[in-house]
């Protein structure tokens, strides 16, 4: 018996050693990248990247950008799906917000753009923001629309049958308890953003650098030390919000986002 | 009143987000990619994909596209089904610590886990072209496979193996005869997931496709073609075949899967 299970517990080995060669390796040589300059530990990258004003210009630009996009898509997709949740057809339509996603991002946002030209729009950080906003929005309502509808509907008529008004139901009683999806969205309109290649470029025509753009631009010029350290920065927000999700869906353990 | 808004509200949502695919299939019928209907109605646009020069590089970029996608689902289905049986009976701290690392290729942004690919490619001289595409592929596919099996391991009846083995078959037998096909709709769905996420993919593919091989896939060629020259006609007309025919499918697919629940809530 012990050593049937011993057996089966073989089949991970192959995946195992996988991972270990293409998913960690490379993530260590990211940081072998930023940290070892001519075989010595060194923090010239770290000063290179972090020293030049233009690095930070791009940095901050992105988190800005990152931040309005997160909250136009909150301020559209949290509605959209609240709605929805509300409606008998809300699992069927909700497929109408979100079968986009499924059409390729650029098809999408090569159309914005030929739309914002033949309209005559500037393009600039209006359009840039724009089009992150539609290519996003979809990832904002999905998670949302789980978390939404899986919340006990006797909990909303419990609150107004003691007198709650609706704002005050909606207020403290489903915002708290949508809470995870709240925060996946969050996570999934933001990361991307910032982190994305290529929509700010063409929507922009090449004016505006995200910073996924310009660490895709430093590994092109060869830069890899200053392109990981970018990296790095990157890994920490993704690893960081990540946990901020874990310690949430841990806390209401009720339904974790099935895209996740 | 309330009703009314609300459906307003949605609807102006759902407006936002299909206007540029109305759109462009609107205007395909235009001939031109301005936007106007200057010359009529006309086919002009679906006239020269017979003609145009880039047809042949765009059959070229699709066919790549799927030869990628199929090899690298495949390879993703196989490794993550038979992984997740294996991690199942991992002791609970080595199953955490592997799901965790199961999930930083979704959890993490493209473009970091494109360049840490490419500079270990570089590092350890890996030949450019499709071998280091189709490990890309598989190493962000196959978390998927492993994601969408496990609930189904983890609704499986540990006792039905035991007694495969109790009634004369061999560990391999009772593998392949009883656990895969209970299985099945989990691998199903994780292979549906893994061959469109390698098809959709644009950022790790154009990082790590090499600048000499002069592999394209549909993602990359748009990329580099429309990027320079902005959209013409040609493209337009592309653009609403792919729409229409990725819209399809997904409605298709998503009907059907809804009226088989609403069928299963019935009975």
């Amino acid at each position: 018996m012990k050593k049937l299970t011993l057996s089966r517990k073989v089949f991970s080995y192959p995946y195992i050693l996988f991972m270990l060669l293409f998913v960690v390796t490379p993530l260590v040589l990211i940081l072998v990248n930023a940290f070892i300059v001519d075989g010595k530990i060194d923090f010239s990258n770290f000063v290179d990247y972090f020293g030049n004003p233009a690095n930070m210009n791009v940095l901050t630009l992105s988190i800005e950008v990152g931040v309005i996009t997160t909250l136009l898509c909150l301020l559209i997709g949290y509605p959209t799906a609240y709605l929805l949740s509300k409606m008998n057809a809300g699992k069927l339509l909700v497929l109408i917000f979100i079968m986009p996603m499924w059409v390729n991002f650029l098809l999408r946002t090569l159309a914005t753009k030929t739309i914002f030209e033949a309209l005559g729009v500037q393009l600039g950080i209006g359009t840039v923001i724009a089009g992150m906003v539609y290519n996003y929005l979809p990832m904002m309502i999905l998670p949302l629309h789980t978390t939404i509808s899986g919340i006990d509907k006797s909990y909303i008529e419990a609150a107004g049958d003691l007198g709650a008004s609706p704002l005050r139901v909606f207020t403290r009683v489903v915002v708290p308890m949508s809470m995870t999806g709240i925060i996946s969205g969050i996570t999934m309109v933001f990361i991307p953003t910032i982190s994305t290649f290529a929509i700010s470029q063409l929507l922009s025509n090449s004016s505006i650098y995200l910073f996924g753009d310009s660490i895709q631009l430093k590994f092109d010029q060869g830069m890899y030390g200053v392109g990981s350290v970018m990296s790095i920065v990157m890994l920490v927000l993704v690893l960081l919000s990540n946990f901020i999700i874990n310690k949430v869906s841990g806390r209401d353990n009720q339904n974790r986002s099935t895209l996740l | 009143m309330k009703k009314a808004f609300s459906s307003i509200f949605l609807f102006v949502v759902a407006a936002f987000l299909y206007a540029p695919i109305v759109l462009v299939i609107v205007y395909s019928f235009s001939g031109n990619s301005n936007f106007t209907f200057t010359d009529g109605i006309n086919f002009d646009a679906y006239l020269s994909i017979f003609t145009s020069d880039k047809t042949p590089k765009l059959l070229e970029a699709l066919r790549n596209t799927m030869l990628i996608a199929v090899i690298s689902s495949v390879i993703s289905t196989i490794l993550g089904t038979v992984s997740a049986i294996g991690i199942y009976y991992l002791n609970k701290r080595s199953r955490r610590v592997v799901e965790s690392i199961n999930q930083l290729p979704m959890i993490n942004s493209e473009m970091v886990m494109a360049v840490s690919l490419m500079i270990f490619f570089v590092t350890f001289t890996f030949p450019e072209g499709y071998l280091r595409l189709i490990i890309a592929h598989v190493s962000f596919c196959t978390p998927y496979v492993v994601l969408s099996v496990m609930p189904k391991l983890e609704q499986m009846d540990p006792n039905i193996y035991e007694a495969a083995l109790d009634l004369g078959a061999g560990p391999v037998r009772a593998m392949t005869t009883v656990v895969v096909p209970i299985l099945t709709p989990g691998i199903i769905s994780g292979f549906v997931m893994a061959f469109t996420i390698s098809m959709d993919d644009f950022i790790i593919t154009e990082i790590n496709k090499g600048a000499t091989t002069g592999i394209e896939t549909l993602s990359t060629y748009i990329y580099h073609d429309a990027r320079v020259q902005g959209l013409e006609p040609f493209w337009f007309a592309v653009f609403s075949i792919i729409f229409v025919v990725v819209l399809a499918i997904l409605l298709f697919v998503n009907l059907h899967k809804v009226r088989k629940e609403q069928e299963e809530v019935k009975v």
